[in-house]
């Protein structure tokens, strides 16, 4: 992580563009011909009812659906299909949902795991790797130094010293939230995408959570989208909002504007 | 308070970072090194050898070998009889055809051959999970048994269809065959069995392990994290093979001297599952004990039943036998971790001995 020369810059320059974005499985459509785009520096909130399509959109930016209709710009490259792994090579990081941690593993080692991207491509190249590792000499265990420094330091960011060598599993799920985005952060994402970050935790664990991710894009210029029901979250945090319905982008704009907006109110209190 | 980490502490993360960072568990894996390499060849009879430490050492690698790839990587395998044969007929055919190689790169080699077997067997595990890769290890498992049965030229057209190795030597000692002496053969299947092991120790603890812990964990959230699940699960199949190789070519070479196909058989591969189960999926340590439980406890109930009570033969296996399957019920119900996690909860019970509280 490097903090950046002029941060909380939004520069004007997209990062991410979806376009007329359709996504349906069997019958059920979950995204019909959505557009919007994220901007370098900014914290984009997508909101919505339940069952919006808010997930799936996620899914779709990172890879892990393929849309059936559109197309998504990423750094100025337009892919159709893409696997996820390449989506995270390419700096799109991302939490989920329901927390989706490697519950075997230690927190340091569910950080750690965060920076397995970083390491040499080919199969060469992996398994000498590999095999300087199994000797733990030399560059491999320069490395792991490296690589612990890193770590060391989002787990100082996020406060989490006390349960560095806990599985995770063992951890209450406030906590194994922040384990998760600590994983994500490790990635050093330009892009993180984050699924309802706040969903079940208490007053407190929220305010923890909204100065991590204010300071994350303050101090290191990380590109934010997520996903909140929380509207007084959403109306702190965020710099742009889309709103999602049945599927469909029925607003998008400042969060002052997007609460005005008529449709969003009766979206919310259920009116069709 | 005998063992503590407390007071320990870390000045740099490679300090932390280091195999054994705990002193008392350096201090344990010293201690073992020291009665394995210099008490145990002083003390132990040829019986000793031949009936118990050879064969642990040999099922402890191949124990090790399947671990990385079921505990460490969640990939389920019934195949390790089939791989351990593919060591054992690899050893041979090179240590027939090629007599000038030395022992070492015989085994080298052999466990080589039997990764790129791994390999091959292991593409599936992109496409499939769980029971459909178990049935899929198992027909391995059938098609390497039927071909080493089936083909001559891999006991070199012997009637018998066994195969035997030649004596052969490292600095001028002989460490195969019945020529060998038994100190020998087990010092060739210790210096592989401890150097694996090591080696396992490291990879498993650094990013490949990781790597593969992820995948065993949340195979959809490590592609999400960057983590390539076919390159990642084939390492897994590469590696683990390469142990089970090199143990299926100590089996023939440093403990048995003579094996034919069938001794490689289904019920290997379920006894190398046992041992990694009763161990302790995940766990290096759990593999040497899980081993040593399998390979002691048919000698420890024999002894009880038919030399203490009398016990016909035949009833004395029919108990073993109960006995056995009574054990993998406890452990898979009460400890999946096995000796190894039981082993741990008497640590962090000792560490704060004598006082509880
Ligand atoms: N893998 C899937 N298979 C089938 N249907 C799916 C799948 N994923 C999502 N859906 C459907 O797509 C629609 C949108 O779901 P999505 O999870 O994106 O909603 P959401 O806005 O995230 O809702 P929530 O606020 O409840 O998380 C829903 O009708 C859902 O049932
Ligand atoms: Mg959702």
């Amino acid at each position: 992580m490097s903090a950046v020369e002029n941060p909380r810059q939004i520069s004007g320059e997209v990062l991410l563009n979806v376009e007329d974005i359709s996504l349906s499985f069997g019958g059920v459509k979950a995204i019909r011909g959505v557009s919007f785009n994220i901007l370098k520096g900014e914290i984009r909130a997508i909101i919505g009812p339940n069952g919006a399509g808010k997930t799936s959109m996620l899914n779709v930016i990172n890879g892990f659906y393929h849309p059936q209709e559109g197309k998504i710009t990423y750094k100025g490259e337009t892919r159709s299909k893409m696997r996820s792994h390449v989506a995270a090579k390419q700096g799109i990081a991302r939490t989920f949902q329901n927390v989706a941690l490697f519950k075997g593993m230690s927190t340091l080692d569910n950080l750690m795991t965060g920076r397995l991207l970083k390491q040499r491509e080919g199969i060469l190249q992996q398994t000498v790797d590999m095999l300087l590792h199994a000797v733990y000499l030399g560059p491999a265990k320069r490395q792991e130094v490296v690589e612990r420094k890193v770590v060391e330091e989002i787990i100082d960011f996020l406060e989490i010293e006390a349960i560095r060598k806990t599985p995770v599993g063992r951890l209450p799920y406030g906590l194994q939230k922040r384990v998760e985005l600590g994983r994500a952060i490790a990635m050093e994402p330009e892009l993180l995408l984050l699924d309802e970050p706040m969903a079940g935790m208490n007053l407190e664990e929220k305010g923890d959570m909204s100065r991590f991710i204010i300071d994350l894009n303050d101090q290191y210029g990380t590109t934010i989208a997520l996903i909140e029901h929380d509207m007084g979250v959403v109306m702190d945090l965020s710099d742009r909002v889309v709103v999602l319905n049945y599927g469909e982008k029925i607003a998008d704009g400042t969060p002052n504007e997007v609460s005005a907006n008529q449709d969003v109110i009766d979206a919310y209190l259920g009116v069709s | 308070m005998l063992y503590r980490e407390t007071g320990q502490f870390k000045t740099s993360y490679s300090a932390d970072q280091a195999i054994f960072p705990i002193f008392q568990d350096r201090m344990f894996i010293l201690g073992w090194l020291i009665v394995a390499f210099i008490a145990v060849p002083l003390m132990a009879s040829e019986y000793w050898f031949q009936i118990i430490l050879i064969p642990f050492l040999v099922f402890s690698l191949a124990t090790l070998g399947l671990n990385i790839l079921v505990g460490y990587c969640g990939q389920i395998s019934l195949g390790t009889g089939g791989f351990m044969a593919v060591g054992a007929f690899s050893a041979y055919k090179l240590a027939t055809n090629v007599p000038e190689l030395n022992i070492i790169f015989v085994i080298l080699i052999s466990g080589l051959i039997t990764a790129l077997v791994g390999i091959l067997f292991g593409l599936p595990s992109l496409r499939i999970k769980g029971f459909y890769l178990a049935v899929a290890t198992l027909a391995a498992q059938f098609f390497l048994i039927w071909m080493f049965n089936k083909f001559g030229w891999f006991v070199n057209y012997s009637p018998s269809g066994s195969i035997a190795i030649p004596p052969m030597e490292i600095f001028g000692v002989m460490v195969t065959s019945a020529k060998a002496d038994p100190v020998a053969r087990y010092y060739l299947a210790l210096g592989f069995t401890v150097v694996l092991a090591l080696l396992a120790k490291n990879l498993v603890r650094g990013p490949t392990g990781r790597a593969w812990m992820a995948i065993r964990d949340m195979d959809i959230a490590a592609e999400i994290i960057g983590i390539k699940p076919l390159a990642t699960k084939l390492k897994a199949f590469a590696v683990s093979s390469f142990f089970i190789g090199v143990a299926g070519a100590l089996y023939f070479s440093a403990w048995s001297g003579t094996a034919e196909s069938d001794a490689f058989d289904i019920n290997l591969s379920f006894n190398i599952l046992f041992m990694v189960i009763i161990g302790g999926l995940g766990s290096v340590v759990g593999s040497f004990m899980g081993a040593a439980f399998i390979v002691l406890l048919p000698i420890f109930l024999t002894n009880l039943f038919v030399g203490e009570l009398g016990f016909s033969a035949l009833t004395a296996k029919h108990l073993e036998i109960t006995i056995f399957g009574a054990l993998i019920i406890f452990f898979l119900a009460v400890e999946p971790h096995g000796l190894a996690r039981m082993w741990q909860v008497t640590k962090e019970k000792l560490r704060i001995w004598p006082f509880p509280h």
